[in-house]
């Protein structure tokens, strides 16, 4: 009866974490892609098309879930999305290696009544883990197409697509199989029904709404609750009463018609395998070698980063950036000084300073996301959680701290994955005290300076002053936010494997772009603020706002042995922390000869330059961060008790360290 | 198989390379979502991977790995695994 097809198929893509599901999306849209952000969420929403036949389909990349419980925002934008903008159908992308767990959520997406289309990815992790699958007897006996794939390898993705295609057709699926509920609780879930007909509960179906009701759904028992006629929430609850323990029945329920599904279909090794995972385990999450490990992979993850990357960096400042400043100086050297100004030092200076970084960057995101992709992240954060419970944080928390060694921004964004809100803040609190490259990249010029041989250990230990700070700060604030530990620990470990360069790439790109559009789109407008306050009203820096700003700070500067100059090139660290640098370059009159480095050890004696170094890298995080740290907290309360408390920090370690070190240098 | 002197244990209690069935769950709504979304469910089979006796352990359950704090495995009760066919 079809002419033609519809205009266009909306197809979305479903899937636990750790199952490939981005490696599905890439291969299925190309470069057709848009990423954002979900409507009010910071989750990411990717969406992209592809044509077939003559029909085009959209697919929209659903956050990776386990469940649609609404135990995570991840979890109810999913469940959401499905409910209210009704997807042609599903995809649910699972990893064959874990079966029965990918199928919690697929019986999940059978009770919202959705037509669904099983991608079994990783079928080559299964067969190494010694599992046979049989597809056909899988699809058979779910009622639901099955495509065995191996994404990494581009496996399956055309009949994947012919799949999604036939089913979109509308050919008849057969009505699949659906878990059912035990017979106690059947009854309770009909009379929950019956208690909700005649109110309006769309766009959620009935029989749905009253499952999860059972299950004792918060965000749904909210919305019914408002919804129902007085007195009949009352009558449910009562209904309920006797049925506490109705979630752990319904799931229960699922995993016994998991069970039935995977029957025939599923064939376990009949020794216990003795898998890569379980070899690299032993010593990898062992209680005394795996933090040996940990120490290890992270001692070369950084030491491999700055190795490569500061020349690289020093390259693209020396040739690309002074290159640029040096060509638009000339072009602008009939304009006014204010406009060579803000284009040469406002603009180039701050955000095309900064942007020297990304090298850096995409070297450190490049390692961790290749730690991440073979497995090995979620088992520092195994490792790490007997520390991170002193803060009543856990092991999770650990994870955007370290991605924070790079840089501040993707860390407060990485805090994402910690389901617990007051953790996740806790967590955020923390991460401007991780020492990111530009501060690194002072102390590497700074510490040689005034300490030559003696450079590294100085370096190490400010990291380690860092360090020690974030977990006394984290000991008490932990105290003071929480009663018990904060968030639940319970993570799934995923199966080591051969890392995918796709999947790398794009968390990659994904991450330095995050971070090039914060340097644009929040650090120019700062940067140049922050020029023009170094060099309004006269274009001196000895007679700008900011130095009079500075001047006026000079007595609290003393006591750290600071002088004005050090203090601007303390502020001017707000831009983004390697300004400080460039602050002092311009406020020493650097250049034409005259290295900075001579002229600062002529002017601080080493004490200063500790004091300075110390303070520099517990300072006010920067602009970006702060924006990030505002964005995801969404209370410019905390963001700025979060400024003071660093703001404090960074003068009490500054002054403490000054009185001790010229005492003893 | 040793008797137990007092209560049920819990998945806590279970040594590393045992064997045990879950028996019940206990906590919070959003932690036993998080329990049962990940495969604890009473009458599940699980294998102690590593329980170093303090802090994080972690269990092998169906073919997945998962790692859970100690406060949480305390949550989770045990009985002895059925024999084996």
């Amino acid at each position: 009866m079809s002419f033609s097809g519809p205009a266009e198929i909306k197809v979305a893509l479903a899937g636990p974490p750790n199952v490939g599901k981005s490696t599905v999306f890439n291969l299925l849209t190309g470069l057709h892609q848009h990423v954002g952000n979900w409507a009010g969420k910071t989750v990411e929403r990717k969406e992209g098309t592809f044509p077939y036949g003559r029909t085009s389909f959209r697919v929209i990349d659903l956050p990776g879930t386990y469940s649609l419980t609404a135990a995570s925002p991840e979890e109810l934008i999913a469940r959401e999305f499905i409910i209210r903008e009704r997807p042609d159908l599903v995809v649910a992308v699972l990893n064959a290696a874990l079966l029965e767990h990918g199928l919690y959520l697929v019986a999940e997406l059978l009770s919202l009544r959705i037509p669904v289309v099983i991608g079994l990815n990783m079928m080559d992790v299964a067969r190494k883990e010694g599992l046979a699958i049989e597809p056909g007897v899988l699809s058979a006996a779910l009622g639901l197409p099955v495509v065995p794939m191996e994404a990494s390898s581009r496996g399956g993705i055309k009949e994947l697509v012919k799949a999604i295609a036939a089913a979109a057709e509308g050919g008849r699926i057969p009505e699949p199989q659906r878990p059912v509920i035990r017979e106690d609780h059947r009854l309770v879930l009909d009379r929950t029904g019956r208690l909700l007909e005649g109110t309006d509960l769309e766009p959620y179906p009935r029989d749905w709404v009253a499952l999860k009701i059972l299950e004792g759904d918060e965000d749904i028992s909210r919305k019914v609750a408002a919804a129902v006629p007085p007195g009949r929430w009352e009558e449910i609850l009562a209904l309920l009463k006797r049925h506490d323990d109705a979630l752990v029945a319904v799931a229960s329920g699922r995993y016994a018609w998991i069970e039935r599904m995977t029957r025939a279909a599923l064939v376990r090794p009949q020794t216990g395998p003795i898998s890569l995972t379980h070899r690299l385990d032993r010593w990898l999450t062992h209680p005394f070698w795996g933090l040996l490990a940990f120490a290890a992979v992270m001692a070369a993850v950084f030491s491999l980063t700055y190795a490569l990357g500061i020349p690289l960096q020093g390259f693209l400042e020396k040739s690309v950036i002074q290159g640029l400043q040096g060509l638009v100086g000339g072009w602008t050297a009939s304009s006014p000084w204010w406009i060579r100004g803000a284009l040469v030092e406002g603009i180039l200076g701050g955000v095309g300073t900064l942007l020297t970084f990304l090298p850096i960057l995409i070297l450190f995101f490049g390692f961790t996301a290749l730690l991440e992709d073979v497995g090995y992240l979620a088992r520092s954060a195994f490792v790490m959680d007997r520390f991170m419970h002193a803060m009543r944080l856990h092991g999770k928390s650990c994870l955007p701290l370290i991605i924070s060694f790079g840089c501040n921004v993707p860390g407060v964004l990485g805090t994402r994955i910690i389901e617990s809100t007051r953790a996740r803040l806790l967590t955020m609190f923390l991460i401007p005290l991780i020492p990111c490259t530009g501060r690194m990249a002072v102390i590497a010029f700074l510490a040689p300076l005034f300490f030559r041989e003696q450079a590294a250990l100085v370096a190490i230990g400010l990291i380690l002053l860092a360090l020690g700070l974030l977990f006394a700060t984290g000991m008490i604030g932990g105290r003071l936010f929480f009663r018990q530990d904060a968030a639940p620990f319970i993570m799934e470990l995923p199966l080591y494997h051969v890392p995918h360069p796709r999947t790398i790439c794009d968390l990659v790109r994904r991450r330095s772009i995050e971070f090039v559009r914060k340097a644009v789109v929040v650090i120019l407008p700062v940067s140049l603020a922050v020029w023009a306050l170094s060099r309004f009203p006269e274009g001196r820096v000895e007679s700008s706002y900011l130095a009079g700003f500075s001047r006026a700070l000079e007595p609290a500067g003393t006591l750290m042995g600071f002088d004005w100059r050090l203090m601007v090139a303390l502020f001017a660290g707000f831009i983004a922390k390697e300004n400080s640098l460039a602050a002092l370059a311009v406020l020493f009159g650097a250049g034409e000869g005259v290295a900075l480095g001579d002229l600062i050890v002529s002017a601080y004696p080493p004490a200063v330059g500790l004091a300075f170094m110390a303070s520099q890298l517990l300072f006010i995080p920067c602009a970006a961060t702060v924006a990030a740290f505002k964005q995801e907290s969404r209370s410019w309360r905390l963001t700025l008790f979060n400024v003071a408390y660093l703001f404090i920090l960074s003068a009490a370690v500054g002054i403490a360290v000054y009185q001790a070190a010229r005492r003893i240098l | 198989m040793t008797p137990r002197a007092a209560g049920p244990m819990t998945l806590a209690q279970l040594s590393s390379g045992r064997r045990a069935v879950v028996a019940g769950l206990d906590g919070g709504r959003r932690l036993l979502a998080r329990m049962v979304s990940l495969g604890f469910v009473p009458g599940v089979e699980v294998v102690m991977v590593q329980n170093p006796g303090r802090g994080a352990l972690i269990v092998q359950i169906r073919e997945a790995r998962v790692a859970l704090g100690r406060g949480e495995a305390h949550r989770i009760l045990i009985a002895p695994a059925r024999l084996p066919a």
